[in-house]
C-alpha cells in the first residue's frame, strides 16, 4: 500500500499513475493514515502550504520520518523541496531525506513554466520522459551519496539516494510512469 | 498555441488543488493568508463586498499594489481583469502574475466577447453558472473554471446552484445528442464529446462566490469542487487569521465532520451576508458575461 500525502496539491494525478502500474494506494491526511505503508508520495503543490499544514500536526512529521527510515519516499516539485536538506527558506519544512539543496521557483513565476523532455539514465534504463516544470525548483548542490537520475539541459532534475527519489518536475501530469516504477517497483 | 503549452497552464491549476485561494487587499493580509495555509492569493484593491457597496466602475487593481504582494509572499499571486479587457490582461501578464481571473466582479469591458485567452502565456480562470458557459470559457482558453456564485454576498446559495448545475449537465451528456448540445453550448463537438466521455470538465473545477464559513467550504468540496476561493468571507469577518486557518482546515479535511467542527469551534461572527432577494437583478455580478 503506497500512501499519497493529500494535505494539498496534485495528489490525484499521482493516484492515477499508481493505478496505472497496479499499486494499491491510499490518501494520507493524518498521522494514523501513515501506519503500515510500503511507501509514500509527497506530491507537487505549494511547499509553503504543505509545510504549514504539516507543522500543525507534529505526529505526522514524526511518522513520516519513521516511515522514511524503512520505506521509499517519492517527491515531485514541492515534494522535492520538502525532501531536501536545505531550501534556504524558513517557510518550508525540510525533512532532509535527500542530501541536496534546492532553490524554490528557480525558473521564475508561472509565465516561465514549460514542458520539456527529461533524460532518465539509471541502470539499464535510458529514456526520455515528457514532463511539466511548474514554477519549478532547481537542485543546486548534491552530496556524495546522491545519484543523478535525470537531467534536462545539463541541469539535475531527478535524484535518488538509497530508496528515496525526488524530482523537480511533473512527469505524472503527462501520464509517465517510469519514475514511480523505479521508486516503488525497483525497475532498473 | 500548442496543446502542450495549454497543459503547462492547467498544470498550475493542478498544483492548487485541495487548497484555499484568498482575496487580499494589501501585504499584511497576504502574509496572514500565506501563514494560514492559503495556496494562492488574489490581489485586489477592494474585495467584492466593498465593490458592491461603493458602486462605480470596478477596474483592474493598481499594478504597484499587486507587485508589493508578489514581492512579499512565496505562493502564487492572482489578479483580476475586466471581462473582455485584453489590454488589462496584457498588463497583468507583463507584471508576471501567476493566474488572471477574468472576473464578473469587475465592471464588464466588452458585453459581447471575453478575452481570447489562447495567445497568453499566463493561465486564466473564469466563472461559470452552467456547463455551456464553462465550455465556452474553456474553448476561449481558460485553464481553470470556478463557479460564479454571487461574490461579496456571504451567501452560498448561488455557488451551490452553479456547481450542481454543471455536475448534473455533465451527467445528462451521457444520453444526449452531443451534436445538438454542441450547438446549444456554441462550442466545438470534440469538446462536448471529451466531457461526456470523461464525465468531468477538461480543466479543474473550483468553487467561488459566497463562501464565508468552514462549513460552506466543506459543502462545496463535497459537491465536487477541487479547491475554494474565499473572497470577502475572510477579511470581512471579525477574526480573519483564525477564520483563514479554519477554512484551510475545513478544505483539507472536508469529508471529516469532526475536523470541520474543531475548525469552526472558536470562531467569532462571520460576515453578515445578503439575501439574493435583496440584490436587484441588474446588480448581480453573476449575470455579467455568458
Amino acid at each position: 500500500m503506497i500512501g499519497v500525502l493529500a494535505l494539498q496539491g496534485n495528489f490525484d494525478s499521482h493516484v492515477k499513475i499508481l493505478e496505472k502500474i497496479n499499486l494499491n494506494h491510499k490518501l494520507v491526511k493524518d498521522s494514523k493514515d501513515l501506519s503500515s505503508l510500503s511507501g509514500l508520495i509527497l506530491p507537487g503543490g505549494e511547499s509553503t502550504t504543505i509545510s504549514n499544514l504539516l507543522r500543525r500536526n507534529k505526529n505526522m512529521i514524526d511518522e513520516i520520518n519513521l516511515l522514511a527510515s524503512k520505506k521509499p519516499i517519492l517527491g515531485s516539485c514541492a515534494g522535492l523541496i520538502l525532501m531536501s536538506k536545505n531550501s534556504n527558506d524558513n517557510r518550508v519544512h525540510n525533512f532532509d531525506f535527500l542530501d541536496i539543496t534546492t532553490d524554490r521557483n528557480a525558473y521564475g513565476r508561472q509565465v516561465y513554466s514549460f514542458e520539456a523532455e527529461i533524460n532518465v539514465k539509471y541502470g539499464k534504463i535510458s529514456s526520455n520522459l515528457n514532463s511539466l516544470f511548474i514554477r519549478a525548483p532547481k537542485v543546486n548542490e548534491i552530496g556524495r551519496k546522491v545519484e543523478i537520475l535525470a537531467t534536462y539541459k545539463n541541469e539535475i532534475v531527478a535524484v535518488k539516494q538509497g530508496k528515496h527519489v525526488g524530482l523537480s518536475c511533473h512527469p505524472e501530469l503527462l501520464d509517465e510512469t517510469l519514475i514511480h516504477e523505479i521508486c516503488f517497483k525497483g525497475k532498473k | 498555441m500548442t496543446k502542450e503549452t495549454f497543459k503547462v497552464k492547467v498544470g498550475l491549476a493542478e498544483m492548487l488543488k485541495g487548497g484555499v485561494i484568498m482575496d487580499v487587499t494589501n501585504v499584511e493580509q497576504a502574509k496572514i493568508a500565506e501563514e494560514a495555509g492559503a495556496v494562492s492569493v488574489m490581489a485586489l484593491e477592494r474585495i467584492p463586498s466593498d465593490i458592491r457597496k461603493d458602486g462605480g466602475v470596478a477596474r483592474m487593481s493598481n499594478p504597484h499594489m499587486i507587485k508589493e504582494i508578489q514581492d512579499n509572499v512565496s505562493i502564487p499571486v492572482m489578479a483580476k481583469c475586466r471581462i473582455g479587457h485584453f489590454a488589462e490582461a496584457q498588463i497583468l501578464e507583463a507584471l508576471e502574475v501567476d493566474f488572471i481571473d477574468e472576473s464578473e466582479v469587475l465592471t464588464m469591458a466588452d458585453e459581447y466577447s471575453h478575452v481570447d485567452k489562447h495567445p497568453f502565456k499566463v493561465p486564466f480562470v473564469c466563472g461559470a453558472r452552467n456547463l455551456g458557459e464553462a465550455l465556452r470559457r474553456i474553448h476561449e482558453g481558460a485553464a481553470l473554471i470556478r463557479t460564479k456564485g454571487e461574490a461579496g454576498s456571504g451567501n452560498i446559495v448561488e455557488a451551490v446552484r452553479h456547481m450542481k448545475m454543471i455536475t448534473s449537465q455533465i451527467v445528462e451528456l451521457k444520453n444526449a445528442d452531443l451534436l445538438k448540445k454542441a450547438e446549444e453550448f456554441k462550442v466545438p463537438l470534440d469538446l462536448v464529446e471529451e466531457v461526456a466521455k470523461n464525465q468531468k470538465l477538461s480543466v479543474p473545477n473550483f468553487a467561488a462566490g459566497g463562501i464565508a464559513t468552514p462549513a460552506d467550504a466543506s459543502l462545496m468540496m463535497q459537491l465536487g469542487a477541487e479547491t475554494v476561493f474565499v473572497g470577502s468571507g475572510i477579511f470581512k469577518s471579525e477574526d480573519p487569521s483564525e477564520r483563514a486557518h479554519a477554512v484551510v482546515k475545513a478544505v483539507t479535511h472536508f469529508e471529516n465532520a469532526k475536523d470541520v467542527l474543531t475548525a469552526s469551534y472558536d470562531l467569532k461572527d462571520a460576515m453578515k451576508g445578503i439575501l439574493m432577494s435583496d440584490i436587484p437583478e441588474d446588480q448581480k455580478f453573476s449575470n455579467r458575461g455568458d
